[in-house]
């Protein structure tokens, strides 16, 4: 009989701090799976954020380093330059990686770093306590919109992603979501593509990840994921951006 | 060359493989040097989105074991603080350097030693130090990247080179040892982030959420810089054996705080200089040995581009013993030679 489920060797086999109903542990495990695909365990190296995800380390079994909040890829840009043999990723929330880290984002992508990133937008500040985030959506309620998001007074919610596709040094951009088993294959599709990219040599690749955090947007599990279809992608439309 | 390309031309030849800066004056040249000679060399350059970005980068790439530098001048270090504070907390090694320009805010470009606060004492969150060196000529300066590079891999802690604007901008001859010389210094760094081949995995981090652990880690912290206390200061002395009243004076200020030993010398008036040369650990033991050699308690006159701020660990230095003066100038005055010889008059 063929072996059809086995736990990555990239993801340590404990238990996560993560919320019930929560996307980033399925985002860890697709990545663990890709690394163990791909055969390159020993040569990447991950640089987790700050955030949720700020222990990723704990869970993935290969070399990881911190970085300040929104610095990601200011660090992982250097790392990739003294190690090009290498496979650098930077995991990173939207606070992270679209509001206080923007300009270190903009840039590491203008400049065409051969890099891979993972962007988990779920919509909401979730280590702080559910505060607005950058990608809130218009009425979305949080901690700091109590009365929801308003155009006027919070500004609108950021496309990153297609914002990074206008640069010339960005060669991939896929925006994916978390929402129903065959969202998950085609977001593994896509991470895995963006980690291929770096492999080859093609350059700077994003996949930005609908992910569901019903504990800050006040709702059960299943609810969280049907808001994600029903709303959000309508935001955040799915599909290759680049 | 200038002070500024002779800290470049030193930190190439110290083994620096990694370099991300940000334009600012007065170090201009540095990076400018930096632009040039680190491609020629087949070391890693970019000029940075931002201070923040660059000391980010440093970070990175000394995470991934090379030996990497940034420099700046004051108001873009106030910005590097927060990445400085990662580098202690993730106990990585690297080289800063301060061409210190004068404060607050954006200031003005004129030469400073404002910056001595937010240099000896950490300067970004938590409980941390820097080793900080001041090199006082252009020679000094290319020679104390050498242990810049080396202190900073020995401790696996960043070093801050503080010079300001007078010593970047000045020209003087340097002596360089012969050419060839300019392979990267290899050291062993098991904690480096390369793939874990053959190895469990490495984290580079300075997050410690469990009950009790950064404490821990902070006393092991604390026991790097006692160790680094007791074993690296630095200074120079002049004078001091007989000396009544002795000069204390770092970088460019000491090249002045000499002169004016020399003139006071020569007037009769027994003046001697502690020059500091690590600032942190700043050196205590030349109070200590200067007191044992005078016999009789000598006083002493701190002289900064500022408005006191050495004087402070000259004070916690002499520990009451002695008195201490202070003369000092800021926002782009330098204290010259006259008003020093005025205020040695004035105290003896």
């Amino acid at each position: 009989m063929d072996k059809i489920y086995a736990h990555p060797k990239s993801l340590r086999n404990i238990q996560t701090h993560y919320c019930p109903g929560c996307g980033h542990g399925i985002a860890h495990r697709i990545i663990a799976e890709i690394v163990d695909e791909l055969g390159i365990r020993e040569r990447v190296i991950a640089v987790a954020p700050v955030g949720c995800a700020v222990i990723a380390y704990d869970y993935w079994d290969f070399d990881c380093s911190e970085a300040a909040h929104g610095r990601a890829l200011a660090v992982a840009t250097a790392i990739k330059r003294v190690r090009p043999e290498n496979i650098v990723f930077t995991y990173q929330g939207d606070g992270d990686l679209a509001a206080i880290g923007t300009n270190e984002t903009i840039h590491a992508a203008n400049r065409g770093e051969n890099l891979t990133v993972v962007f988990i937008n779920n919509a909401v500040y979730g280590m702080t306590g559910g505060q607005m985030a950058p990608t809130t959506l218009l009425n979305q309620k949080t901690a700091t919109t109590v009365k929801g998001r308003e155009a006027g007074i919070h500004g609108y919610p950021l496309k990153i992603s297609e914002m990074l596709a206008l640069l010339p040094g960005v060669k991939y951009i896929e925006r994916v979501s978390l929402h129903s088993p065959q969202e998950i294959i085609k977001t593994k599709k896509a991470i895995k593509q963006a980690f291929s990219n770096q492999i080859e040599g093609i350059g700077f690749s994003l996949v930005e990840v609908l992910s569901p955090c019903p504990t800050y947007w006040g709702m059960q599990p299943k609810e969280a994921l049907d808001w994600i279809k029903e709303v959000m992608v309508k935001k955040f439309p799915l599909g290759r951006i680049k | 060359m200038s002070g500024n390309e002779a800290i470049a031309e030193g930190a190439i030849r110290a083994g620096c493989c990694f370099y991300a800066g940000y334009p600012i004056t007065p170090q201009n040249e540095l990076i400018g040097y930096m632009s040039v000679h680190m491609p020629e060399n087949k070391r890693i350059f970019i000029q940075a989105e931002s201070e923040i970005a660059a000391i980010n980068m440093v970070f990175g790439a000394s995470a991934a074991g090379s030996r990497a530098m940034t420099s700046s001048s004051s108001p873009g270090i106030s910005l590097k603080q927060e990445g400085i504070s990662y580098i202690a907390g993730a106990q990585l090694p690297a080289v800063i350097v301060n061409i210190m320009r004068a404060g607050p805010g954006l200031g003005n470009i004129w030469p400073a030693q404002s910056d001595y606060f937010q240099a000896t004492r950490g300067g970004g969150n938590g409980e941390y130090r820097c080793i900080v060196l001041a090199p006082s000529s252009v020679q000094e300066s290319f020679d104390m990247m050498f242990s810049a590079f080396n202190l900073a891999d020995k401790y696996r802690n960043p070093v801050i080179v503080l010079g300001d604007g007078m010593l970047g901008q000045m020209m003087e001859p340097v002596w360089l040892p012969v050419a060839g010389c300019r392979l990267p210094v290899a050291v062993k760094k098991p904690w480096a982030l390369t793939g874990c081949k053959e190895r469990e995995q490495n984290i580079v981090k300075s997050f410690y959420m469990h009950e009790g652990d950064l404490e821990k880690f902070n006393l092991l912290l604390q026991k790097k810089y006692a160790q680094i206390m007791d074993s690296e200061q630095r200074y120079e002395e002049i004078d001091t054996k007989d000396a009544k009243i002795i000069l204390v004076a770092y970088g460019s200020m000491a090249r002045i705080a000499k002169s004016a030993v020399k003139s006071l010398r020569a007037k009769g008036i027994k003046t001697g200089l502690i020059r500091p040369i690590t600032l942190w650990p700043f050196p205590v033991k030349a109070f200590q040995q200067a007191n044992r050699q005078t016999g009789e308690q000598a006083n002493y006159l701190s002289i900064e581009m500022s408005y006191g701020q050495m004087v402070e660990d000259v004070r916690l230095a002499v520990c009451g013993k002695a008195r201490v003066e202070f003369l000092g100038r800021s926002g782009g005055g330098v204290p010259t030679e006259e008003e020093i010889i005025k205020k040695v008059n004035s105290i003896k």
